[in-house]
């Protein structure tokens, strides 16, 4: 007996979801998990390693990506006000949207206009982010993810965990058994005789899409990019679903993030050449569809394109964080970081794990709010490993330090927590040598009195605690005349004093 | 050329010995190093916690330690990168003109120790002596906030007979992030795991880097699953010789508290 996968039904959800530490311990615990993300990781980590180094001025791309970005959205209202524009002469009706509720709304009301109860959906993290398919259920419209693994995930009844890769966390065989028991629930049964092969897999995949696709009558779609100039609109992919729901259906809605605005057609000559190796690993991307509005007798011919703000002119507003708007949801920022490859997506709480979700969840959602949000801009050790790879350059790192003052700014004037206790005793100890030498006197007992409380177990949970020594290197400096007073070279004598 | 030693909050608690062969291996090379008292702290655990006021107090003690020498040099990437790439995001949020006169003028003289050696030196072979099998991890700070490159490689490199083992993933994080580590242990302790396996996978006898903050993190592992692996502060390794075999202060080893002669 199996569950139909209603996507009315679905009860996945972020929302309620534990601060970063907590559901990282329990992913962590997850020993399928782990196989499955380490494996998947390092295989795309090398992937894009290997292509990025056959460009010779990939440095330079990255640097005329980010600029691009910048220069945009330093004049971002411009260019939506063209991209509007261009967008209505072009056929297309624009749709404003404040926030989630609005752009759901949108999107529902289209539907409804047309008396549809389902729509076939093009991979997106807009779409996702603003919760439609869950939306739209509530308005009793299906919405039919037809991405492959976001097919996996909505079989499943499950969370994306990754930007591009959403099923990520699952193996074939767990995918085999999705298939097996869901499928059948929600359109064109999987054969029986179904293996774990992925050429199998996919072709079950087809097989149960394509009669959705024929059926379809509108699709909902998010945007790579936004050309202004021309009121064009851009969709990168890669298994050619996109292209399907982007020139079957009579009627089409692309949800597109304001941030994804490029001034001319020819910018896209930098990002078509950053996205793809970042992101698949790939030279080029299979399927590249652009479309202008609506065009007599060829694709839809209606066309809505909602415009969505939902806490991006918050990011805006951040001087430090708005380099975040320059991201292109590529993810070579999940795929090579340590904590995203041992935690995986789900811990994050959002549908943007990873460093870019650390950081875009706090800057688009504000911080103080709620705990889970104000863990985000934590959950990294600070390595760098991101903003290295990313190829817009956005300097993740810094964006999170910033973040972390944020939070604790936000919770300046309540009641102190013990580490701003800490941290402000610490910062008084810092402030003065002679108030830390009378500190140092105290290490060792410090470090036994904090084994002794338990207050070291964070720690000593599955790490010795370095044993303090005698005595610190500035008494030693003060005893000893900075080490000279015994030895027989002293300082700066080339030999220094080499016998014990 | 004035040369004042950083020694680090961390090192001058815990780990003195990592500054004594930092002090040991400059003499050696002619370098007169001073240890100026007034300093405490870079600032990077309020930092990196997002205490930017508590972190003031560190940064003006720095600039107040460290103005007016030619170059600070300390045997941490991590705490260099603080000097040079955020102790003038703190100066801005004091508010204070001066101060960030002052870190624009300390920040770029503060070098990491590999870096003084190879960039300003000039120098890769250091006279040392080291017979063990070692492997070297490269901390984040130094290889990407700092780009100190394969500096402190060529360094090891060119140590006499030194058995010298390349670490399988040697760029991945250790995990130990600051006060990550505690805040965030479980996932710390999976990245930890993770780099403690890639050590013994070496058979290495010593695990080498250029920040004891790592190396308590990694070393505090390997020491807890017994695994007869060592750590040492590249400066140790760097300051060893014929004559003089330093044992190493990481933690995972028993601190000992050594007399040598510097």
């Amino acid at each position: 007996m199996t569950l139909a996968p209603d996507p009315l039904t679905s009860a996945a959800t972020f929302v309620g979801m534990p601060a970063f530490p907590t559901a990282a311990r329990a992913a962590l615990a997850d020993s399928q998990l782990r196989h499955n993300l380490e494996h998947a990781t390092h295989t795309i980590r090398d992937k894009r390693a290997r292509v990025v180094a056959e460009v010779d001025d990939w440095e330079e791309l990255r640097t005329r990506g980010a600029a691009l970005k910048d220069a945009t959205l330093a004049d971002l209202e411009t260019h939506l006000l063209t991209l509007e524009e261009r967008l209505t002469a072009a056929g297309a009706t624009v749709h404003w949207a404040r926030d989630a509720e609005e752009a759901c709304r949108v999107v529902a009301d289209v539907a409804r206009s047309h008396g549809l109860d389902e729509v076939v959906k093009v991979k997106s993290m807009a779409t996702a982010e603003i919760g439609l398919n869950e939306a739209l259920a509530a308005e009793g419209i299906a919405a039919w993810e037809t991405d492959l693994a976001e097919l996996i995930v909505q079989l499943g009844d499950d969370l994306p965990s990754h930007i591009l890769v959403p099923a990520i966390h699952r193996n074939r065989s767990e995918i085999r058994q999705i298939f097996l028991d869901k499928m059948a629930g929600a359109g064109r049964p999987a054969p029986a005789d179904l293996s774990q092969e992925p050429a199998e897999l996919a072709a079950a995949a087809r097989l149960h899409l394509r009669e959705k696709f024929l059926r379809a009558r509108m699709a909902v779609s998010g945007a790579n990019f936004a050309v202004a100039e021309t009121g064009t609109l851009v969709v990168v992919e890669s298994e050619g679903n996109g292209r399907m729901c982007l020139t079957l259906p009579e009627v089409l809605v692309s949800v597109v993030g304001i941030e994804k605005v490029v001034p001319t057609f020819e910018d896209l000559d930098v990002f078509l050449r950053l996205l793809p190796r970042s992101s698949t690993g790939e030279r080029m991307n299979p399927y590249t569809s652009t479309w202008t509005g609506v065009s007599p007798g060829d694709g839809p011919q209606e066309l809505h394109v909602v415009l969505l703000d939902n806490g991006r002119t918050r990011a805006l507003a951040d001087e430090v964080g708005r380099q975040a708007l320059r991201c292109i949801r590529c993810s070579a920022c999940l795929n090579v970081c340590p904590v995203y490859e041992r935690t995986g997506g789900h811990a994050y709480g959002s549908v943007y794990p990873g460093p870019i979700g650390a950081i875009l969840n706090p800057l688009m959602k504000g911080v103080g709010v709620d705990e889970q949000t104000d863990s985000l801009p934590y959950a990294s050790s600070l390595c760098g490993a991101c903003y290295e790879v990313c190829p817009v350059k956005i300097d993740i790192p810094s964006v999170l330090v910033d973040l972390r003052s944020q939070v604790v700014d936000a919770h300046r004037g309540g009641r102190p927590s013990v580490e701003a206790v800490a941290m402000k005793g610490a910062g008084a100890t810092f402030g003065s040598s002679r108030r830390l030498r009378l500190a140092e006197r105290f290490t060792g007992i410090g470090t036994r009195v904090a084994g002794r409380l338990g207050l070291a177990s964070a720690w000593s949970g599955a790490r010795d605690l370095p044993t303090a020594p005698t005595e610190s290197f500035r008494a030693w400096w003060r005893r000893t005349g900075g080490g000279t007073d015994s030895a027989p070279g002293g300082p700066g004598s080339g030999t220094g004093g080499l016998d014990r | 050329m004035r040369v004042a030693l950083q020694v680090t909050c961390l090192g001058d608690a815990l780990f003195p010995d990592v500054g004594k062969a930092t002090l040991r291996l400059l003499r050696r090379l002619g370098v007169e190093v001073d240890f100026p008292e007034a300093q405490t702290c870079c600032g990077q655990p309020m930092i990196n916690s997002g205490y930017l006021d508590e972190a003031v107090p560190a940064v003006r003690s720095f600039v107040r330690a460290f103005e007016g020498y030619d170059a600070i040099v300390t045997p941490s990437g991590s705490c260099a990168g603080a000097a040079r790439h955020q102790h003038a995001m703190v100066a801005r949020r004091a508010g204070d003109q001066g101060l960030a006169d002052a870190v624009a003028t300390t920040g770029p003289r503060t070098h990491e120790l590999s870096e003084f050696l190879v960039d300003v030196l000039g120098v890769t072979d250091v006279g040392a002596s080291f017979p063990h099998a070692v492997t070297y991890h490269p901390t984040c700070h130094s290889l990407r906030m700092l780009g100190v490159g394969d500096k402190p490689l060529q360094l090891l490199r060119e140590v006499r007979d030194i058995d010298l083992r390349e670490l399988p993933g040697a760029t991945e994080c250790c995990g130990f992030g600051g006060t990550f580590a505690v805040k965030n242990s479980d996932t710390s302790i999976a990245m930890g795991a993770d780099k403690a396996r890639h050590v013994r996978d070496t058979g290495a006898q010593v695990l080498v880097a250029g920040d004891a903050s790592c190396l308590m993190h990694v070393g505090g592992m390997l020491g807890r699953q017994r695994a007869g692996v060592r750590t040492m502060h590249l400066a140790e390794v760097l300051a060893s010789t014929e004559g003089l075999a330093v044992e190493g202060s990481g933690a995972g080893s028993a601190p000992k508290h050594t007399e040598e002669p510097v």
